[in-house]
């Protein structure tokens, strides 16, 4: 019993779940982009929900509550719903006869090099936080932060968000006039 | 105990020090393979609703790296941005979606190499 409280008091389970949550995530992100088994739109919507409910795992880990519940609501609620739905209204089954193209695996394989290389080189020059963290992304701080120091910007993604859906409506009709 | 290194005590009173201890490189790292992984399917795959899980998969590797570095610099301002990047690609995945269903009425593909009209 002392072992079991010194491994959580020493945050070794929440290491131990920080590696599974990343393993899984990294898996259906590479899942969502090629799949080896079928190359359907469907299934790679499928893993993005894998993909972002994992990442939610890491948010939980990084004490972010509130995002991780934003995540799963948005994202995997309204996101991938929609998502899936466009794929039902459109005909598919062309995409999974075409052929993934040599030029194009060669090309995103150099530009992610490039990428990789200039990550691993800003990810060497950061030097971490001497203080432990502290933070806690509960709901009551952000929403003080958020409709203190940030009402104005919040104001304005809401319009944004109206604006959006007047264009959706417009789009989505017929004919325009 | 050291800063960094964490510690297990074993039941014969052995201590194991592990030096892998999750911080923010760790996050961060995670971040930018799953960044890479979004840009390579960007642009290897051909069909637009892939193209776009895959921006998808970009934006949440951006938050990824947001809410650690909030979190490990004490501060709360990363997560409120996230929290409007969420807000924003919700908006966006909206009027994209419109987009690519609207152009499936036009031209019956939603592939991008039947898209050439504005090639020289």
């Amino acid at each position: 019993m002392e072992a079991i409280n010194n491994l959580i008091s020493n945050g070794a389970v929440e290491d131990v779940l920080f590696y599974v949550f990343a393993a899984l995530t990294l898996l259906c992100g590479a899942l969502v982009i090629a799949n080896p088994f079928s190359r359907s739109p469907v299934t790679s919507a499928m893993f993005l929900v894998l993909t972002i409910i994992s990442m939610t795992g890491l948010f939980v880990l990084l004490h972010a509550f509130f995002l991780a519940a934003v995540q799963i609501i948005v994202y995997a609620g309204a996101v991938l719903v929609l998502f899936v739905f466009v794929i039902m209204l459109l005909d598919l089954k062309e995409e999974q006869r075409r052929k993934i193209k040599f030029f194009g695996v060669a090309a995103g394989l150099v530009s992610v090099g490039a990428i990789i290389c200039i990550f691993l080189k800003s990810l060497a020059s950061i030097k971490p936080n001497a203080n432990p963290p502290t933070l806690e992304g509960e709901t009551y701080a952000l929403g003080k932060l958020l409709f203190t120091q940030y009402t104005l910007p919040f104001e304005i993604v809401s319009v944004l968000l109206l604006v959006a859906m007047i264009g959706v409506i417009l789009l989505s009709k017929r004919k325009l006039e | 105990m050291r800063a960094g290194v964490a510690s297990i005590q074993r039941f014969n009173g052995s201590t194991i020090h592990y030096f892998m201890t999750v911080g923010l490189h760790q996050y961060l790292f995670v971040s930018f393979v799953l960044f890479a992984l979004g840009l390579l399917g960007v642009i290897m795959r051909r069909n637009l609703l892939v193209i776009y899980m895959s921006l998808e998969l970009m934006l949440n590797a951006a938050n990824l790296a947001l809410v650690a570095f909030s979190r490990f610099n004490n501060k709360l301002d990363g997560q409120v941005l996230v929290f409007f990047i969420i807000t924003v690609a919700a908006a966006e995945v909206a009027v994209g979606l419109a987009l690519i269903v609207a152009l499936y009425r036009k031209r019956q593909s939603a592939h991008v190499e039947d898209l050439t009209s504005m090639k020289l």
